[in-house]
């Protein structure tokens, strides 16, 4: 089987708003962990990234707005383009980077501050501080992601006190708080059970109106029922990048089929 | 809680509606255009065929894709289950809908008129009745007119054993004429055959709503 031939599905028909090209490569030190990939991101869809442990995936989406940038030791070739603009572009400021994009992680990390704090403490941070202006961001971060209703009359209690689930909405309302292009998501739903699951996956649903969004996933299901396009990855290499329905229904690899349908190892 | 795929199983239901409505069109225009000799329903109940097998292909297609990306459990899965084996039952209806159509164009263009209605009406109106009461029985969730379709059939099956015996010894040597009583023996088997689709469609949704 030839990883080449499936890489990229005929079906694109899209502008794409995140671009990863010149055969994007990355490396920790002297391990190389992503090889050679190609694909583009539509704008205002979920797209997947699945794959077993170790392929890339995480890797991938945390190069899409340098969070890697942080570990000692990498280097990568090929470009990463958002909405226009490469990410490794000289004069782009990482931090103004990230406000463009939003990142939630699989265990949910509220700051142990109040509700409200949690959501405006970037704009703080940017001097940020009218009240009306932080009252109205809170209101439509937490409307949002869905929480505004069950948190609206305890905005100053501290975030610990939340459940899980809502802890991990909260992190996807102080997320959008920054209304950011593009949400990447990092196996948002692992920690939470799955009525918890299913309220995000719901948030997730909804937030693509407005957002481009990556969510990589172990929970094959889950990509299934969340995403407009999926891509498959095992050991650093994109094998196979379709619309959901075809990767689930009907994948040109072998591969791709032998890891949805659980046969895969 | 509501998930937004649940409006995916919703439309498979709404088009096994559709389907089973397009059949039921299809066998009481064929039928009525029997019984009135009727050419210009005839032509109306052939063209159904056509939408009836490709309502049969998109519920198929939407239930593999459905089971395939929605990991559904529990009574969506006898939903999907369901909506597989009805849309084939009622895509059967709609075939022997077509071919009551066909028979009967065959005694208009001989004869111009059906010379012999046995008790087609009759039967035609216990058959599509059970028909319709088993879309019925789907849509309204009810059990007890689902069950008590399954009794029925009886009935069709006897006019339909009546037609037959009643046609046979009627047959001369008279080839039009003899062939005229063929045609509505096959006729008559298609309806009775509409009557055992619209009894397995009752089973059907018997199994949907108890999983038994």
């Amino acid at each position: 089987m030839s990883h080449e031939n499936t890489q990229q599905s005929p079906q694109e028909d899209f502008a794409p708003f995140i671009e990863i090209k010149d055969n994007y490569n990355f490396w920790y030190g002297p391990t190389q962990v992503l090889f050679d990939l190609n694909l583009n991101i539509p704008k205002q869809q979920v797209t997947a990234f699945i794959g077993p442990s170790g392929c890339g995936k995480s890797t991938l989406l945390r190069s899409i707005n340098r969070m890697n940038d942080l570990i000692d030791g990498i280097k990568h070739a090929g470009d990463i383009i958002v909405g226009g603009q490469s990410i490794y572009d000289p004069s782009l400021e990482v931090i103004s980077l990230r406000k463009r994009i939003g990142m939630v992680f699989q265990k949910y990390n509220p700051f142990p501050k109040s509700i409200y704090e949690n959501i405006v403490f970037s704009l703080r941070i940017a001097g940020r501080n009218r009240k009306s202006e932080l009252d109205d961001v809170v209101e439509r971060s937490l409307r949002g992601a869905a929480l505004w209703d069950e948190v609206k009359d305890r905005l100053h209690e501290s975030a610990l006190s939340m459940s899980g689930g809502q802890m991990q909405r909260l992190c996807i309302a102080r997320a959008i708080a920054n209304n950011p292009e593009v949400l990447l998501m990092d196996e948002p739903c692992s920690a939470l059970d799955p009525i918890a699951t299913g309220k995000v996956e719901e948030l997730i649903h909804e937030l693509k109106k407005d957002f481009t969004i990556v969510i990589v996933t172990h929970n094959m299901q889950q990509a299934a029922r969340v995403s407009d396009r999926t891509a498959f990855f095992y050991l650093g290499k994109l094998i196979e990048y379709d619309v959901t329905d075809n990767i689930f229904m009907n994948p040109l690899s072998e591969q791709t089929e032998a890891y949805v349908s659980g046969r895969f190892g | 809680m509501q998930r937004y795929f649940h409006q995916e199983l919703e439309a498979i239901r709404s088009k096994l509606i559709l389907i089973g409505e397009k059949a039921n069109a299809a066998a009481c225009l064929a039928v009525e255009g029997f019984i009135e000799s009727d050419l210009e329903k005839i032509l109306n109940a052939l063209e159904l065929d056509d939408e009836i097998d490709r309502l049969e292909v998109e519920i198929d297609r939407d239930a593999v894709r459905y089971i395939s990306l929605r990991s559904p459990v529990s009574s969506d899965v006898r939903l999907i289950f369901v909506a597989i084996k009805a849309s084939h039952d009622l895509e059967r209806a709609g075939d022997e809908a077509h071919s009551i159509a066909k028979h009967t164009r065959k005694i208009l263009t001989r004869e111009g008129k059906v010379p012999d209605m046995v008790g087609i009406e009759t039967m035609s109106r216990q058959a599509f009745a059970m028909l319709r009461d088993a879309l019925t029985s789907f849509l309204e969730e009810d059990l007890e007119l689902a069950r008590r379709i399954i009794e029925r059939d009886k009935e069709v099956d006897r006019i339909n054993k009546e037609n037959f015996k009643q046609l046979s010894q009627g047959i001369s040597r008279d080839h039009g004429e003899a062939c005229s009583k063929i045609e509505t023996i096959f006729i008559s088997k298609s309806i009775e055959r509409i009557a055992d689709h619209a009894k397995n469609l009752a089973e059907e949704v018997t199994y949907l709503l108890t999983g038994k």
